[in-house]
């Protein structure tokens, strides 16, 4: 059955027939969009899909008064039962690691090789942003701030960031979103961050 | 307080100066995202130009790694929505 956006917000507020007939109609969509999106990943077999799908019925009726209908409706549905797929997919994937593990695990010191085919004005340009960017990091961001960047960097979910940090994933994108700030200021107060540092990096 | 000394490798640098270059002083976060990817998905995949309102979300994917992998996802989800 085809339901305008005002029929699915209808039939699923209302109790009885028309409603299990509208969350069983749901439960299919969202099971064939979640095969769908996850195609290609093995984590995501049927009994993982199904659970996504009872968990996500339960966010999407949770948040039915928020749907303004500038979407269809199975389009928003489905972004939500993704979210609730991907975010646990990740969580899965990380849980055993701890946030300092992931951030005192990474990179070894490395300098920019003099051996990369860049000419030496555009390497000594690079050096000296990079140079400036630790300066940054190391004097103007707090130290929850770092590691929280350099966690994301190294692809741990900000779901799992957020909760090692006692925190959540709203107020992490704002921890984060202001250290980007101060390092864009601080650069650009610098005079780095014109278009010349995409030639930089590009070299 | 001197914390945690950061040591990126290349690769994380060239991420973070893409990431430091994009950055604007006023984003939405994830969750002003989910509310609003599935309109800004449809302009897209119809190929329509994107709403004014709507460029916030295009600037999000590019700076949030989850967001865009969750927003290509929903591409690929597109076929099968029906109704």
């Amino acid at each position: 059955m085809k339901r305008s956006n005002t029929t699915w917000r209808r039939h699923l507020r209302n109790t009885g027939p028309q409603q299990q007939a509208a969350l069983r109609d749901l439960r299919g969509a969202l099971l064939r969009g979640l095969r769908a999106a996850l195609t290609g990943s093995f984590r995501a077999d049927d009994a993982f899909l199904e659970d996504m799908v009872q968990d996500s019925l339960l966010r999407i009726l949770d948040r039915l008064p928020q749907f303004e209908g500038r979407s269809r409706f199975l389009t928003w549905a489905t972004s939500i039962a993704i979210r609730t797929a991907l975010s646990e997919m990740r969580r899965r994937r990380w849980q055993d690691l701890s946030l300092d593990q992931v951030v005192a695990e990474g990179a070894t010191p490395e300098a920019w090789s003099s051996t990369e085919r860049s000419v030496v004005g555009v390497r000594a340009e690079r050096q000296a942003l990079v140079d400036k960017m630790y300066e940054i990091i190391g004097q103007q961001l707090t130290d929850r701030q770092r590691t929280a960047l350099l966690a994301e960097l190294r692809g741990m979910p900000q779901v799992e960031i957020a909760r090692q940090l006692g925190s959540n994933r709203n107020a992490l994108y704002k921890l984060t979103h202001d250290a980007r700030k101060r390092l864009k200021h601080g650069l650009e107060a610098a005079g780095y961050l014109g278009e010349h540092v995409d030639a930089a990096f590009s070299a | 307080m001197r914390g945690r000394t950061v040591v990126l490798s290349k690769e994380e640098t060239r991420d973070l100066v893409r990431l430091v270059r994009l950055t604007r002083d006023e984003e939405i976060n994830c969750e002003e995202c989910l509310s609003l990817v599935a309109e800004f998905a449809e302009h897209a995949l119809a190929g329509k130009s994107i709403p004014e309102g709507l460029d916030a979300v295009e600037h999000h994917l590019s700076v949030c790694a989850e967001c865009r992998e969750e927003y290509e996802a929903l591409r690929r989800a597109f076929g099968q929505l029906e109704g």
